[in-house]
């Protein structure tokens, strides 16, 4: 069995798989049964500054997106931060750590952007005994209305200004937890890096309303009425995420950075797709509020026996393995040619193939009396929606077509040689570029 | 007390009623809203589907069931209901396995298919729960049209002619309407009396009059009909019984399965209805494993389906015969009934074994005989009472187009007419087509 050690920012868990900070790690008791379920850290629920605690509503705090069969696909939250006293949760923290030294616990912080407040938390949190501190720069609803939350996270001076702080009041590692909520995430990160954060983690969630109850026209979770957009997280969310985790982790400003990825982990392969594109770890929340804590039985299984069959001895020798693809599309090879190729034996007729490719792309497909279904070479430009919609998997392939061939549809030999857009003859910029 | 299966003869309350309730319920459980609305997922929303061009009604199956999944049943129940007005029975009856179901692309793929049949019920019971008629008339042509016999054919023709704006008259000989959704059928497929009130759902467009205890022949006849009517559709099933052609059949005890299976359809009380205890049904169709598992039901202790070819050959689809199995009917296929013993009641039914080749049937010449006290002749209906002076095709009426006659001004459909299958689908999409077809001539 591959070893599932990991040492993030110093910071040892006996596997890469963290719960994020969110409900479940919102007080001892949960966490408690987390570590004896086999989870390798936790970020504990965003602590506050001290005083009365924020109140959250008394009315649904979550919505979902389905799938077929109820599966949850996508869930939506307008929770706040821990709605508990600061010296309670200060207090666990501290028990449960002692208890469970092994394991990861990181602080989640969320404090007004005064230097004073930041000063007088970061101590208090050492006390704990923490193994670090994440920065909670992401939540988009309820806490941004004041300041905080994404409020910080979409400027990135308030980033670097707040992390330089908290390296100057704090000994242990920081981690900046980012919003995906903003147009370019490699300035957070950048400015996250320059204030001298150690890592950062995300993404946080993505302004959302679920759905519009047709009948109230109240958007979804409804208070009374009155719907308020919340944070997006879950399976759904998972391309985004890793799309914003490739950019920074390739990102001249911010390449080699560690980063913690977040984004609808919800089975090894999630959490091996984000080790691979640059993540030390992975953090974990909507599979677990959605399953429970046991899924950690097959994310550590799946990971593990994965690596095994690949040869990998340690997560170290995954991370970052998918960086180096990561390309922007001026540099995608142009003389790389395919056309879709349908398995007429697994083929079962439902034609979603030829009506996806007649109706509304490159009329490629043909489609006989006796429902007969096949690629037209003349027209095919590989675009894989066919493969995207057939039913069947491995039904319909993209089958590269060798250097010296012939491509009907442009009537041009394949070209065995590279060759892209800034090459291309039809690029005005081209001429510019050599 | 019930007298239990072992009671010799032909007895009735072999079984408890509570036994009886049990086994008469719902042979296919309606779903509830989930379970649709995870068997609506499955559909592949099929380009052209296969399904549809297995349904004689032409039903929009693709459409209906995104009608579910998107959360509108009752306009997946209008979808459904526009192509077969019938379409609540049919959810029942249709032998799916052999039409839409076995067409859908879920079953090339997993053997697994939708679940069209169970998801068509859920959308018809939902929209006619409703309790509202989703079809209004057009405004009246001053035509009228008398249709023979209230069948699914009958009720069909007369729901299009209707909703087209001509008045209808259905001469039914039986007391009530409903045809063999009434009287045939299996009772665990149509349960708390669905045919009527399907009939009365239907009749809710308007303009139809049912003359009950009209039969033609008795108090109407064809030349009447024409002479009063502005067209005449005639859909009066096949109610003749082929003849056994074996010693001993008079003796009581040997009885038509239609009748059987009408006088369960008809019980108040199933306590009451008397079953042999040990059933022989001759035949190999949809006829012959309804009365057998009818009878396995009522309590019979042995019950076997008789059958003079393979098991290939029978009409009932490979699913009815594992109905059949499951309720513990046996099927003994290859054998022809030679003679039924008994001192003027049935005692013994004696086989003989049958070989074919080149579709020729010879007997063997060996022979068993069973236990027989019940024997139930399933071996087809024919047509009977057929007016004179219309051609015929075989011995059904033969047709043209959508229905058309030999006589100008007559259409006919259903099992009485030649041409598609025997079932309440086929007798469905006949009435209907040949109401469009009554319709553009009326109005020409």
């Amino acid at each position: 069995m591959a070893d599932l050690t990991t040492n993030f920012l110093g910071i040892s868990s006996p596997n890469p798989y963290w719960l994020a900070s969110a409900p479940p790690t919102d007080k001892e008791y949960n966490v408690r049964r987390a570590f004896e379920a086999g989870w390798g850290g936790v970020v504990w629920k965003t602590l506050g500054a001290e005083g009365p605690p924020v109140v959250n509503v008394n009315g649904p705090r979550y919505g979902a997106i389905y799938g077929a069969d109820r599966r949850l696909l996508g869930l939506n939250n307008i929770e706040l931060i821990t709605d508990r006293p600061l010296e309670v949760n200060l207090e666990e923290m501290a028990r449960v750590k002692a208890d469970y030294p092994d394991r990861a616990l990181i602080a989640s912080i969320m404090v007004p952007c005064e230097e004073e407040a930041w000063k007088a938390i970061l101590p208090r949190v050492a006390e704990t005994g923490a193994d670090g501190i994440e920065l909670n720069f992401g939540c988009p609803h309820g806490m941004s209305e004041r300041g905080m939350g994404s409020a910080v996270g979409q400027v990135p001076e308030y980033i670097e200004m707040v992390t330089r702080w908290c390296k100057k009041y704090y000994d242990r590692p920081v981690i900046v937890k980012l919003t995906p909520n903003i147009t370019d995430v490699r300035k957070p990160a950048a400015a996250a890096r320059n204030g001298g954060a150690d890592a950062v983690s995300l993404i946080n969630t993505i302004n959302s309303i679920t759905s519009v109850n047709l009948d109230t026209f109240s958007p979804e979770p409804s208070i009374d009425g009155k719907g308020s957009h919340g944070g997006y997280c879950g399976p759904a969310v998972k391309p985004i995420a890793l799309s914003m985790v490739s950019e920074i982790a390739r990102a001249e400003a911010t390449h080699g950075m560690p980063i913690s990825g977040i984004g609808g982990v919800t089975t090894w392969r999630d959490a091996a797709e984000f080790i691979s594109l640059g993540c030390g770890n992975v953090q974990v929340c909507t599979a677990a509020m959605t399953y429970g804590f046991k899924i950690i039985d097959e994310l550590t299984a799946g990971l593990s026996e994965w690596m095994d069959e690949k040869g990998y001895s340690s997560i170290d020798e995954v991370i970052g393995r998918a960086v180096p693809n990561v390309t922007d599309w001026k540099y995608l090879n142009l003389n790389y040619i395919a056309k879709a190729k349908i398995d007429q034996d697994q083929c079962i007729k439902c034609g979603r193939c030829y009506a996806a490719c007649e109706d509304t792309s490159h009329q490629a497909i043909s489609m006989s009396e006796d429902r007969v279904f096949e690629v037209i070479d003349e027209e095919c430009v590989a675009c894989n929606l066919c493969v995207d919609v057939c039913p069947v998997e491995d039904c319909i392939s993209m089958v590269q077509m060798a250097a010296g061939e012939v491509d009907p549809r442009t009537g041009k030999e394949v070209q065995p040689s590279y060759a892209n857009w800034t090459t291309h003859p039809n690029n005005p910029m081209a001429k510019a570029a050599e | 007390m019930a007298q239990g299966q072992m009671a010799p003869g032909i007895v009735s309350g072999r079984l408890s009623s509570d036994e009886l309730t049990s086994n008469f319920t719902d042979l296919h459980p309606p779903l509830a809203p989930h379970e649709a609305a995870v068997a609506a997922d499955r559909c592949y929303f099929c380009y052209d589907a296969p399904c549809v061009t297995a349904c004689p009604t032409d039903i929009d199956i693709p459409l209906f069931i995104r009608q579910i999944q998107a959360g509108q049943p009752q306009s997946a129940g209008r979808t459904i209901l526009e192509q077969n007005i019938l379409g609540g029975m049919c959810a029942r009856v249709c032998p799916t396995e052999t039409l839409c179901e076995e067409a859908c692309v879920r079953e090339t793929a997993e053997g697994k298919p939708v679940e069209i049949g169970r998801l068509q019920r859920f959308a018809t019971d939902d929209i006619m729960a409703s309790g509202a008629h989703p079809f209004d008339r057009a405004a009246s042509t001053g035509k009228t049209v008398a249709v023979v016999g209230a069948g699914p054919a009958g009720l069909a023709c007369a729901h299009r002619l209707a909703m087209l704006g001509h008045d209808v008259v259905i001469h039914e000989s039986k007391p009530k309407p409903g045809g063999l959704n009434e009287y045939g059928i299996a009772a665990y497929k149509s349960t708390n009396d669905f045919a009527q009130a399907e009939v009365d759902w239907l009749l809710k467009i308007g303009g139809i009059a049912i003359e009950t205890g009209s039969a033609l022949g008795e108090s109407i006849s064809l030349e009447g009909l024409v002479e009063n009517y502005d067209a005449v559709f005639l859909s009066i099933g096949l109610v003749g019984v082929n003849a056994l052609r074996a010693g001993g059949v008079d003796k009581d005890g040997v009885r038509a399965a239609v009748d059987f299976i009408s006088d369960v359809r008809q019980a108040s009380d199933l306590a009451n209805l008397p079953v042999g205890r040990n059933v022989v049904v001759i035949g190999g169709g949809m006829t012959a494993v309804d009365a057998a598992v009818k009878s396995k039901l009522l309590g019979a202790e042995h019950v076997t389906i008789a059958y003079r070819r393979g098991r290939d050959a029978m009409g009932a689809s490979r699913y009815e015969q594992d109905l059949a199995a499951s309720h513990g009917v046996r099927i003994l296929p290859n054998v022809q009934p030679v003679a039924v013993h008994g001192n003027g009641t049935a005692a013994e039914i004696e086989l003989e074994y049958t070989s074919s080749q080149n579709g020729q049937l010879t007997g063997t010449g060996e022979t068993i005989r069973l236990p027989a006290d019940q024997v139930l002749k399933a071996i087809g209906q024919t047509l009977e009472g057929a007016p004179e002076g219309l051609t015929l095709d075989g011995n059904k009426i033969a047709v043209s187009g959508a229905g058309r006659t030999s006589l100008t001004g007559v259409w006919a459909g259903g099992d009485c007419a030649a041409g598609g299958e025997d079932l309440t689908v086929t007798a469905v999409a006949e009435g209907r087509d040949a109401a469009m077809d009554i319709h553009a001539t009326l109005v020409s």
